[in-house]
């Protein structure tokens, strides 16, 4: 016997719609077989995960404001994979966009306007679709595989957002510790709710809309489509490939710069050597695990934010290390992509061609014996 | 030891887990599959090696678990590539993304604790040779094999049936099958050696370069290893060229550092990154020598028709 | 001609009974019997998707049959792999060739050689036989750098060191020159005299009458007859394969010609990969109303023009190519299909056509940039008028009887000569003033075959001017005004259709004109 794929005639939709949910199944089944292995309780440590953070509004809130940086680079990364460009470096791009944002209250403190915030936001997504267009540069112009560069740049920007906190952006009254000034009035957010949530959450949700919009009906969604999945009918519909790639790294690059800014500008409220649990990372999962739809990727970052969160109680709870957070991450993805294959295929047992039996194979014997 | 005998000798410490594991990617890409798990399946390599040289006390034992645990991983990613024909590029993060969360989660009880350092094995008599004898013959055992794994794939592949039926496979693996060859069980093998030597790497760092475990100690290694291998347009020799010169900039930032020259530390550091992305601009500039040297089915899935 | 040998039966090599393959819910074979007698040329017959690729792959061990026996010289067997059938005795040359470009001819040969033959001195061996057959090869070359032709002759050279039994050979004139396919014909009389048995699998009736001894005709995967060559007419053998009289296209003698609308005057472009073809001094004219041919082999440039042409591969200069007085100084597709263009790709799938998209996106993939449909069709940020796309779908559709399972299906799920009729019918739907198509009937069947030849004659007789590119000089004849020959990205001079015959085209495949037009300033 021997398990092998069988192509399907037409993609499942009802596996299209069931693999994510397979997935996340499976993974929770994984999850409880790690924590019993663990020798911890399976069923509680799966409860403090995965439903307990949903139990009281101080903490979804907190999964909300988890979630919404998720979403938001989740959606570009999102269109970045359509398009078959693979941007990995949105961790980057996020800092870069952090640190340009950041520039408003660091060197111009005075300036206190509504203004001073917008003018932060689009510093944010400038500084984020600037260090993405490095490797939509480097592709287009040599022929240098993105995958590589923009993780490169990663560690580049987190090695410049450290000597900038350490060094010429410190802040003089700060006892010394690596972080900037602490920004105030219109240099942060508008906040609401416990003082948590924020206006980056409406922008995640608008952005996610509105490439949903693009996605769905314009011809602009048509052409991402269609050059990621078959490159030269793409240029046979006057697609310019070179173009897409640049269009997809400034887009998912702003996104995750201003999503970067969101961060430092909202829950953070300040410049530090960290300011983001990986979740430029995270947002490559969530853009699968929402099947690369910007809708399904708002449901995805939700699901992403409360693993954070339920990480961070089982940590309290039951003194788990923090790190199950990643090997969950890790394994949803893992089950999404296998999942997946299920829309294309139909896995399917075959014995050895039992009709013909066994005198055939006998025969066969006879048969290369006679010709040796 | 004089300076320049430490200096060549950190750069080859430096080097060694660079070469380990992109020889292993270099077999894997010219089989036609892009594994971008490196980084995931070296730090897993690294805490079971340095999990099991703790608990059993012998460095070996520590380098054999790394080396199946290597494995393990790839064959993961095998599965799901092969068998269950998912995208490699993001079957590779995946990879990435569970190794670095697994190892720490494994890791955890081995933060601070101190290590088994696997020792150097030296030549009698031939250690004294004025300038070359400390460096060439008073090494530790994995650079030895790293300096044998690389001649050998090189020999394999140029001058043997596997090599060329692996080159086959990975150039065209519609034809192979036709041929006859089982195209996912050599890639299968491939995927297999790929993680036994990221394996190695892992180990090297955790049992050699600094014999202890950090979490995610190898700080982006997998990823300059996969850049190494599209900078050596898949040649063994220009591979292990550029994984010298790589350890070689990385020292450099190191030494700079030390010295104290004024330059910004994070600057320093961020140096062999900035190296790979210009060795990778560079070597596209030749892009005659890229493409014919690429194995044309490189990344792409292969189902059979039955 | 052949001494007839068909009274005199000879022993049975390879027999299949009732042999059936299902693929899903498919029967690509459907009970078929067949028996191979030594010393013999057998054809088998049938339009493409007839099945005739998969039942002789099952004979070579790279598919197993659903259900049915095989029995190799009276003995059942059941071929488990290539390794097996070539260990039978069974060599085989694919239609699409299984070669390595990036490898030598030596180390091409030496993967299909068992263990056995690849002891001594492998290159001297097959210098030896290639020229005792007349196939000449240098076993240290990278097959990226030779010709279809001699790529042809890397196949049957390693089949003939195993000293096969059984030859397979699948449609191996469809890439040759008229000259070379004559070449591999007295080869294969060669070795039908030493012995050996041939599987020929063609759709061209005439090689068939010429050089075979049996013929197995199959259709959508049933035996229909099993006949004797010589005996039969091209018209009936031709008959059995269709099914039906195949509707013959008209053309009148002479339509009008005006204008040139389409000109290339000297054009040069070095190919962008090295794989591909550099084209040099590409010159030709196309006026209303004509139909100007481009014959030739495969991989002689055809692509990199039609890519040059179309504006897919958009060079910054190209004052070279004018569209209906236009020079199209970098202009890109979408600017040439909006000055009245149109072009049909050689791949549909893939290239004309996205396998997993709808036929109303399809549709969408060349018609979101064309003058009449552009405006009504995008709507900018208010998205795609699905409403107009559909309608537009339903006339295609029903001008170009394009059949599909549900109204706006997957381009996947048409079968070859349905998606055909579709990406054709697609732009010949806007009535484009210049029609630029490659391989326009290229792997389908005859029926859609002469629907799109017709419908591309009626456009030219409104007053279009079409460039056709084919190797298939069939098809050439039917269609063409006027013909000139590629070959080595370099073009002939463009003759009078009824001036040619297919030996002198043959001889321009080859390259004749590559020195003499010049001399002849013709």
């Amino acid at each position: 016997m021997q398990l092998i794929l069988e192509k399907r005639s037409q993609a499942s939709s009802i596996m299209n719609l069931w693999s994510p949910v397979l997935a996340i199944f499976l993974t929770i089944i994984m999850g409880g077989l790690i924590f019993a292995m663990m020798g911890k309780p399976p069923l509680t440590a799966l409860y403090l995960y995965f439903i307990d953070p949903l139990t009281s509004w101080w903490s979804i809130e907190e999964v909300l404001v988890k979630a919404g940086p998720l979403v938001l680079i989740g959606v570009g990364l999102a269109v970045c994979f359509k398009a078959n460009v693979w941007n990995i470096g949105a961790e980057g791009q996020l800092t870069v966009g952090a640190l340009m944002g950041a520039m408003v209250p660091v060197l111009w403190g005075e300036w206190q306007s509504p203004l001073a915030l917008l003018a932060m936001l689009c510093l944010g997504a400038l500084g984020g679709a600037l260090f993405g267009l490095i490797p939509a540069w480097l592709k287009t112009r040599f022929g240098v595989n993105e995958i590589l560069t923009s993780l490169m740049l990663v560690y580049i920007a987190q090695l410049l957002l450290d000597w900038v906190v350490r060094g010429p952006w410190k802040d003089p009254q700060g006892y010394n510790f690596p972080k900037s000034v602490a920004f105030e009035g219109w240099h942060l957010l508008p906040m609401w709710g416990d003082g948590r949530m924020h206006l980056g959450l409406i922008v995640s949700l608008i952005a996610a809309l509105v490439l949903f919009w693009v996605m769905r009906h314009t011809l602009k969604g048509f052409e991402i489509k269609v050059v990621g999945s078959a490159p030269r009918a793409g240029a046979f519909a006057g697609f310019s490939h070179l173009k897409m790639v640049w269009f997809c790294f400034a887009l998912s690059g702003a996104l995750a710069g201003l999503a970067g800014l969101i961060e430092v500008a909202g829950p953070i409220g300040q410049l530090q050597p960290h300011i983001s649990p990986n979740y430029g990372f995270t947002a490559i999962i969530v853009a699968f695990l929402g099947r690369l739809n910007p809708l399904g990727v708002i449901f995805a970052g939700l699901l992403l934010a409360v693993s954070y969160i339920g990480g961070e109680g089982v940590q309290i709870e039951l003194g788990i290390s923090d790190k199950t957070t990643q090997v969950f991450q890790g394994m949803l993805l893992f089950f999404i992509l296998m999942c997946d294959t299920l829309i294309l295929y139909r896995l399917k047992w075959i014995g050895r061609q039992v009709n013909q039996g066994s005198q055939v194979n006998q025969a066969r014997k006879l048969s290369e014996g006679g010709a040796s | 030891m004089s300076a320049y005998e430490a200096i060549i000798l950190t750069i080859i410490t430096a080097s060694t887990p660079l070469l380990l594991a992109a020889i292993g990617e270099l077999v894997v890409e010219r089989s036609g599959v892009l594994n971008l798990g490196i980084e995931g399946m070296m730090v897993m390599g690294a805490v079971t090696g340095f999990a099991a040289s703790y608990v059993t006390g012998s460095p070996w034992l520590g380098v054999l678990a790394a080396v199946l645990a290597g494995v393990a991983t790839s064959m993961l990613f095998g599965l799901l590539t092969q068998t269950l024909m998912t995208n490699q590029v993001a079957t590779g993060l995946a990879i990435t993304l569970l190794g670095l969360g697994l190892s720490g989660l494994i890791g955890s009880g081995f933060v601070g604790l101190p290590g088994v350092k696997l020792t150097s094995v030296s030549i009698t008599g031939l250690t004294d040779l004025p300038y070359v004898g400390r460096l060439v013959f008073d090494q530790d055992p994995l650079v030895y094999l790293s300096v044998i794994l690389t001649l050998g794939v090189a020999y394999i592949l140029k001058h043997t049936r596997v090599g060329l039926i692996i080159r086959a496979v990975g150039q065209n693996h519609h034809s192979a099958h036709a041929l006859g060859y089982r195209v996912v069980t050599v890639r299968y093998a491939c995927i297999a050696f790929g993680g036994a030597t990221s394996g190695l790497a892992g180990a090297y760092l955790s049992l050699v370069y600094t014999p202890q475990w950090i979490e995610n100690m190898t700080a982006g290694r997998g990823w300059i290893a996969l850049a190494l291998v599209v900078f050596s347009t898949w040649l063994p020799a220009r591979l292990a060229a550029g994984a010298y010169l790589f350890g070689g900039v990385w020292i450099l930032g190191l030494y700079a550092q030390g010295m104290g020259i004024g330059i910004p530390a994070q600057l320093l550091s961020s140096l062999p990154y900035v190296a790979t992305i210009l060795a990778l601009v560079i070597i596209s500039t030749n892009r005659r020598l890229s493409v014919i040297n690429t194995p044309a089915s490189l990344g792409q899935g292969f189902v059979p028709d039955r | 001609m052949l001494n007839k040998s068909n009274n005199n039966a000879r022993p049975v090599l390879l027999q299949v009974k009732d042999i059936s393959k299902k693929f899903g819910d498919f029967y690509a074979n459907d009970t078929v019997n067949l028996a191979i007698e030594t010393g013999k040329v057998h054809a088998l017959l049938g339009e493409n998707g007839a099945g005739k690729s998969t039942l002789v792959k099952m004979m070579y061990g790279a598919l197993q049959p659903t259900a049915g026996r095989v029995y190799w010289q009276g003995k059942p067997v059941s071929i488990a792999s290539p390794a097996h059938a070539r260990e039978l005795g069974i060599g085989m040359v694919f239609q699409h060739f299984s070669l390595f470009e990036a490898l030598t001819v030596a180390e091409n040969i030496s993967l299909a050689l068992p263990q056995s033959l690849r002891q001594g001195d492998l290159s001297q061996r097959i210098a030896n036989l290639s020229q005792d057959y007349g196939l000449p090869l240098n076993p240290d070359a990278l097959v990226a750098d030779l010709s279809v032709g001699e790529r042809q002759r890397i196949e049957i050279v390693r089949c003939l060191l195993q000293q096969p039994k059984l030859l397979i050979m699948d449609e191996p004139t469809a890439v040759l020159t008229p000259q070379e396919a004559q070449g591999l014909f007295s080869t294969l009389r060669r070795l039908v005299k030493e012995g050996c048995a041939v599987l020929y699998i063609s759709h061209r009736l005439e090689e068939v009458k010429q050089i075979c001894h049996d013929a197995t005709i199959l259709r959508h995967g049933k035996l229909v007859a099993q006949v004797d060559p010589q005996v039969e007419t091209a018209a009936t053998l031709a008959q059995l394969m269709v099914g039906a009289s195949v509707h013959q296209v008209s053309r009148d003698a002479n339509g009008q010609m005006g204008d040139v609308l389409l000109s290339l005057s000297h054009l040069k472009q070095v190919a962008s990969t090295p794989f591909g073809v550099d084209l040099v001094n590409v010159s030709l004219e196309v006026k209303s109303g004509e139909i100007l041919a481009i014959a030739g082999v495969a991989g002689n440039g055809q692509s990199e023009l039609f890519s040059v042409i179309s504006g897919e591969e958009c060079n910054p200069s190209q004052d070279y190519i004018a569209l209906l007085g236009h020079v199209c100084d970098g202009l890109n597709i979408n600017q040439r299909r909006r000055l009245g263009a149109a072009f049909v790709a050689e791949e549909r799938m893939g290239h004309g056509a996205v396998e997993h998209l709808s036929l109303t996106e399809n549709i969408l993939l060349s018609r979101h940039a064309c003058n009449d449909t552009e405006s009504s069709l995008n709507l900018g940020w208010l998205g795609i008028d699905r409403h107009q796309l559909s309608q537009l779908n339903e006339t295609i559709s029903a001008e170009y009887d394009v059949r599909k399972s549900t109204q706006d299906a997957t381009a996947g799920s048409l079968s070859g000569g349905n998606l055909q009729k579709f990406v054709v019918g697609r732009e010949l739907n806007r009535k484009p003033q210049v029609l630029v198509i490659n391989q326009p009937t290229w792997g389908v069947d005859a029926g859609a075959a002469a629907l799109i030849r017709q419908a591309v004659i009626d456009l030219s007789r409104q007053g279009s001017a079409i460039l056709i590119i084919s190797q298939d000089l069939d098809e050439i004849f039917e269609l063409a005004d006027s013909i000139a020959v590629m070959s080595r990205g370099q073009l002939s001079s463009t003759y009078a259709a009824e001036d040619l015959s297919r030996e002198q085209i043959g001889l321009m495949m080859a390259g004749s004109h590559e020195q003499t037009d010049r001399a002849t300033g013709a």
